[in-house]
């Protein structure tokens, strides 16, 4: 490391004043301490490049190709701006269709996955005894790494026909939305539970038994203390949910029966239909979606959580 | 606050209802894997391993294996490389624009599986004219790995402080030295949890990779789900599920020794 000038070499004695000492370190490595937006040029030009390179570019170019067409004869892009491929989506009964199919599932799954997660957080944060609670985590993140496909067929498997649902005498209500919302509120819920215990373990004990002890009821203490404190952890387990599942549409294809969501709509045009231009505007209603979702939610700077 | 008696009762039975009942489907997966009845009908009538079998044999499940482990090893090495240099540019500076980049890391996993697979398939189709193949892959799951790493990087980078760093430099270390030999050794668990969560998200992606993945590269997700639905195969695809199910514990045992790092997931 001390190979700049003899002077610096420890054997020749320490040098009290800084100013009679010499610098130890490489002239490069002197540059980039002293040139702060060099070392930082450093680490963010090769991130960044990536990031704008092919994620910003490739979304820009999602955005320009929505507005190209395909020709009906050559099935070739036709490079002309046109609007009527979204002229096609709000005219179009199927699209509004689907949309609104789409987003009720992802507010079911979403609404499901937080009431389940709210009391089980809160029983693992503030009621289960330290030893329990690790063991308790260890329960909600182990299925976590367990293959989303796996979880797919899991549920493919015990609501089948003949299967384990019919045969426990519960009863499957079969492939269809009802299940895509059962199998994806299963899969999401850990991802919501996990954030809520988070921002749940944040809230000390004591202000619950300074409300206790100012006279609020077990009630009121949850509702006017605990809950708008959470509403951070929520925000993101619930953000979670919600455009995991507005996303997914592997799920409805194995456990929905005939029924379609937004993906499905996306993948078809993108593949078989050969019409990326539609495909393009179709994928523009979950990002116009996640966008005033995620806008509206910034200010309550849940986002941190993520 | 004082719950009562019954109320700590209620949440006890309901954590652990839910908490039972999220295993039983992954346990009705393990014990179909010998059902005998090809159509997987309830209850079992007998035991047979002849799936576990046919599923040794399965030349494709095996490839499909190789290239989803190729994948996520190389979409993990770049996200590795990226997220930590991103990490200490976004924990150790500040810059006008920062809490842009911070959102545009974020995106990825944010917004929709299906845009972001359109969005990349789309890119490396129109734009810039390349056929898919397993590179794609690789590039498009780096890309929404690179999240993981960077979280668990940055959260390690924030409790660690910058008072050893500036001791080293104080005594004369250089920059890239002091890297070395004082903040790299300090990141080394969250960099293997980073890079473990990297590994796992892309083992396991299939949105994103049934758009950008070409002909010829199969990962196993996507075996998986062409192969669920012909009766003849979904035993064999059971099988699978459960090695999986099987291999998804190794990474929780890891996580318990390393402890604290692994509790930020993604």
């Amino acid at each position: 490391m001390a190979t700049s000038t003899p002077a610096a070499d420890g054997r020749t004695g320490r040098t009290t004043d800084p100013a009679l000492r010499a610098p130890v370190a490489r002239p490069g490595s002197r540059l980039l301490h002293r040139l702060v937006w060099l070392r930082l040029g450093l680490l963010l030009s090769a991130p960044l490049a990536w990031m704008l390179l092919i994620y910003v570019v490739a979304l820009a170019a999602l955005l320009i190709t929505s507005l190209w067409s395909v020709d009906s004869l050559s099935s070739e892009i036709d490079r002309t701006w046109t609007l009527d491929n979204f002229r096609t989506l709000v005219e179009n009964q199927v699209y509004r269709d689907v949309t609104v199919r789409t987003i009720g599932v992802a507010l079911a799954v979403t609404v499901i996955d937080v009431a389940i997660a709210l009391p089980i957080a809160f029983y693992m944060a503030k009621v289960a005894s330290p030893r329990l609670r690790r063991m308790l985590v260890v329960a909600v993140l182990t299925p976590l790494w367990a293959s989303y496909l796996v979880k797919v067929f899991a549920w493919r498997v015990v609501l089948s026909e003949g299967g384990p649902a019919e045969w426990s005498g519960l009863g499957s209500p079969g492939y269809g939305l009802t299940a895509v919302v059962i199998t994806q509120a299963y899969i999401w819920l850990p991802y919501v539970i996990l954030p809520v215990f988070a921002a749940l373990e944040r809230v000390p004990d004591s202000l619950l038994e300074a409300a206790g002890d100012l006279g609020a009821n077990s009630g009121m203490v949850l509702r006017s203390v605990v809950l708008p404190l959470l509403v951070p952890g929520i925000l993101a387990g619930g953000i979670f949910a919600f455009s995991l599942t507005m996303g997914d549409y592997i799920t409805v294809n194995i456990v929905g029966g005939a029924n379609q969501m937004l993906g499905n709509l996306v993948f078809v045009n993108a593949g078989a239909a050969n019409n990326l231009p539609l495909a393009a505007a179709i994928a523009m209603i979950p990002i116009v979606v996640m966008v005033v979702l995620l806008a509206a939610i910034r200010r309550t700077g849940a986002l941190e959580n993520l | 606050m004082n719950l009562s008696r019954t109320a700590r009762r209620m949440l006890a039975g309901l954590t652990f209802g839910v908490l039972a009942l999220i295993y039983v489907p992954l346990l009705v997966v393990v014990a179909n894997s010998v059902n005998p009845s090809q159509s997987m009908t309830w209850p079992l009538d007998g035991v047979t391993f002849e799936w576990w079998r046919r599923a040794a044999d399965s030349v494709g499940a095996r490839d499909a294996l190789v290239t989803s482990l190729q994948v996520a090893a190389a979409a993990t090495a770049i996200a590795l490389l990226l997220g930590t240099l991103l990490a200490l540019a976004l924990q150790r500076y500040s810059f006008f624009g920062k809490h842009s980049v911070n959102l545009l890391v974020i995106l990825p996993i944010a917004l929709p599986g299906v845009v972001t697979g359109i969005a990349l398939s789309n890119g490396f189709r129109t734009i810039l004219g390349v056929d898919l193949s397993i590179w794609t892959i690789i590039i498009a799951h780096a890309t929404f790995c690179i999240v993981t790493v960077s979280n668990n990087v940055q959260a390690r980078l924030r409790r660690m402080g910058t008072s050893l760093e500036e001791a080293s430099a104080d005594l004369g270390a250089g920059v890239l030295t002091t890297f070395r030999l004082v903040t790299l050794p300090q990141m080394r668990s969250a960099l293997l949890a980073g890079g473990m969560l990297a590994f796992a998200l892309s083992f396991d992606e299939i949105i994103v990779t049934t758009f950008t993945a070409g002909n010829g590269a199969n990962t196993l997700p996507i075996w998986i789900l062409n192969n669920m639905f012909r009766p003849n195969q979904a035993p064999v695809v059971n099988v699978v599920a459960v090695v999986l199910i099987i291999f998804s514990t190794i990474p929780v045992w890891l996580a318990q020794r390393l402890s604290s790092d692994v509790e930020a997931v993604r």
